[in-house]
């Protein structure tokens, strides 16, 4: 919840062409990605983005792959909105929230190839590795999607397979293949506004996240909220996308 | 590798930018305030509203205005391997992603505190079902005589063998390079839901885009024919 007044302040300010923080519209908060911060995980990160901070650590153990990709490895990826990260989020099974925010960044690693499963196999059809991302969101203050996709784009970038833990052979380092980075945007009134804050988040009409790689091809995109988006907003969307995400890939490799 | 096109036709023989046989049907539940059937090629949904009725638990209440909330489900039967009962985690993301469409479309301010929920049973599935429940729920939304600014129309578009196609089918969906769901206002054009997944160069999200707005027109038609064939007189 927000006051109306607050409401009423960021809204006026959208349409003069400004942001509460000063910000320009197409201007990130800053972003801070520390890597190797969990010692038991297999590859961790912690990313601030503004006042948002995001961990998310990657796990892996072989497990049996699924019937249907016998000889490719498995990604599970769960968020939790944990009540220490905010006075909204609550204890108890994972929300429609937490859920969407685990597929998006699923998704966007997964469809977008980042990481090559088939070499994560380790006898075709019996034992595969099983790659565990989990988020662990610490500190809310906006935009979960973009802080939770460079952690785990960044965590898989530090990860090293435990081989030699289950003796299957000696560790190696996962091989990254694809960069994709997220930015999400959100639409007030008729200002479009990059990397929301808590409080731009919590008035915006739309929002739209859009995962662009190394090669400027769009691999994963998410609509959310109940706003509408008119086709040449969502085009130029994509276009800030591209150019602030070729930045942030600097920052993750 | 399976060959998806050949000599310009899909695997179902179907052209490019061509859709499914599509069937809507409105008010076909005797309880719920407003209901439709859809079949969509291989897609069979009921979709069903109840209310504006009071939300409830109390907390879940918005004092100005009405909340819309659609639960999409699947039958155990409805894919070939079984699905378990309730609710997954797929199936939470698409009911969220649905409320957030639909709700642009109500006049929610008329009913303050009042939910308006909106059910959706995929009873067969065929690829495509999140865009066949939507087209439906919005027919069962104006059959249960909500006020609303529009249908909501909605199609997927993809990539199958590197090109650009419309209203993917099951196989294409299974081993295709891209799917992007779109749904949209007809009116006004304006874009309600989007997600995409795979490999689309900004050239060919363009052109996907146009194809699957046009379908969407297309399938407003049918959504009108619908109601029409249902209240003739009015």
């Amino acid at each position: 919840m927000i006051s109306g007044i607050t409401k009423d302040y960021i809204c006026r300010l959208a349409a003069d062409g400004k942001r509460m923080d000063g910000r320009k519209f197409d201007e990130c908060r800053e972003i801070k990605i520390e890597k190797g911060v969990a010692k038991n995980a297999e590859g961790s990160t912690q990313v601030r983005l503004g006042d948002t901070t995001v961990m998310v650590g990657v796990k892996m153990a072989p497990g049996e792959p699924y019937p249907d990709t016998q000889d490719s490895g498995v990604l599970t990826t769960a968020a939790e909105l944990i009540p220490l990260a905010s006075p909204a989020f609550e204890s108890g099974p994972p929300s429609p929230e937490a859920i969407e925010l685990a597929r998006v960044v699923d998704r966007g690693i997964r469809e977008s190839k980042t990481v090559d499963f088939k070499k994560l196999c380790i006898t075709q059809g019996e034992k595969v590795w099983v790659l565990f991302l989990d988020i662990h969101v610490l500190d809310y203050d906006g935009n979960l999607f973009d802080a939770s996709s460079i952690g785990a784009l960044s965590a898989l970038t530090d990860t090293v397979v435990p081989a030699n833990r289950f003796e299957l052979g000696e560790d190696f380092k996962l091989e990254v293949e694809h960069y994709p980075v997220s930015c999400t945007s959100v639409k007030i009134g008729n200002a479009i506004l990059l990397d929301p804050s808590l409080d731009e988040e919590t008035v915006a009409d739309a929002r739209l996240t859009v995962s662009i790689d190394e090669n400027g091809d769009i691999r994963a995109m998410q609509k959310g909220l109940n706003g509408s988006f008119t086709l040449d907003e969502i085009k130029s969307i994509i276009n800030i996308s591209k150019i602030k995400g070729d930045r942030i890939r600097e920052l993750i490799k | 590798m399976e060959q998806l096109i050949k000599d310009g036709r899909r695997i179902d023989g179907r052209k490019f930018d061509e859709l499914r046989q599509i069937r809507i049907e409105a008010g076909v539940l005797k309880r719920a305030d407003g209901s439709a059937y859809m079949e969509w090629g291989g897609n069979k949904a009921l979709a069903a509203v109840y209310g504006p009725r009071e939300a409830r638990p109390r907390h879940i209440q918005n004092p100005t205005r009405a909340i819309v909330q659609c639960r999409y489900n699947m039958a155990a039967f409805s894919v070939s391997d079984r699905k378990r009962q309730g609710p997954d985690r797929r199936s939470v993301e698409i009911s969220k992603i649905m409320s957030e469409a639909l709700e642009h479309v109500v006049f929610t301010e008329q009913f303050p505190r009042a939910s308006i929920d909106v059910y959706i049973e995929v009873l067969q599935a065929d690829a495509g079902t999140r865009c066949t429940g939507l087209t439906a729920a919005s027919v069962a939304l104006a059959d249960a005589g909500i006020p609303m600014r529009d249908f909501v129309s909605s199609c997927a578009v993809g990539k199958v063998d590197g090109q650009i196609v419309l209203d993917l089918g099951k196989q294409e969906d299974n081993l295709g390079d891209a799917d992007l769901p779109i749904a949209i206002m007809p009116r006004t054009k304006e874009i309600l839901l989007l997600q995409m997944d795979g490999h689309l160069t900004i050239e060919e999200f363009n052109k996907a885009v146009d194809m699957g707005m046009n379908a969407c027109m297309e399938i407003y038609e049918m959504q009108k024919e619908a109601m029409r064939k249902k209240y003739p007189g009015d």
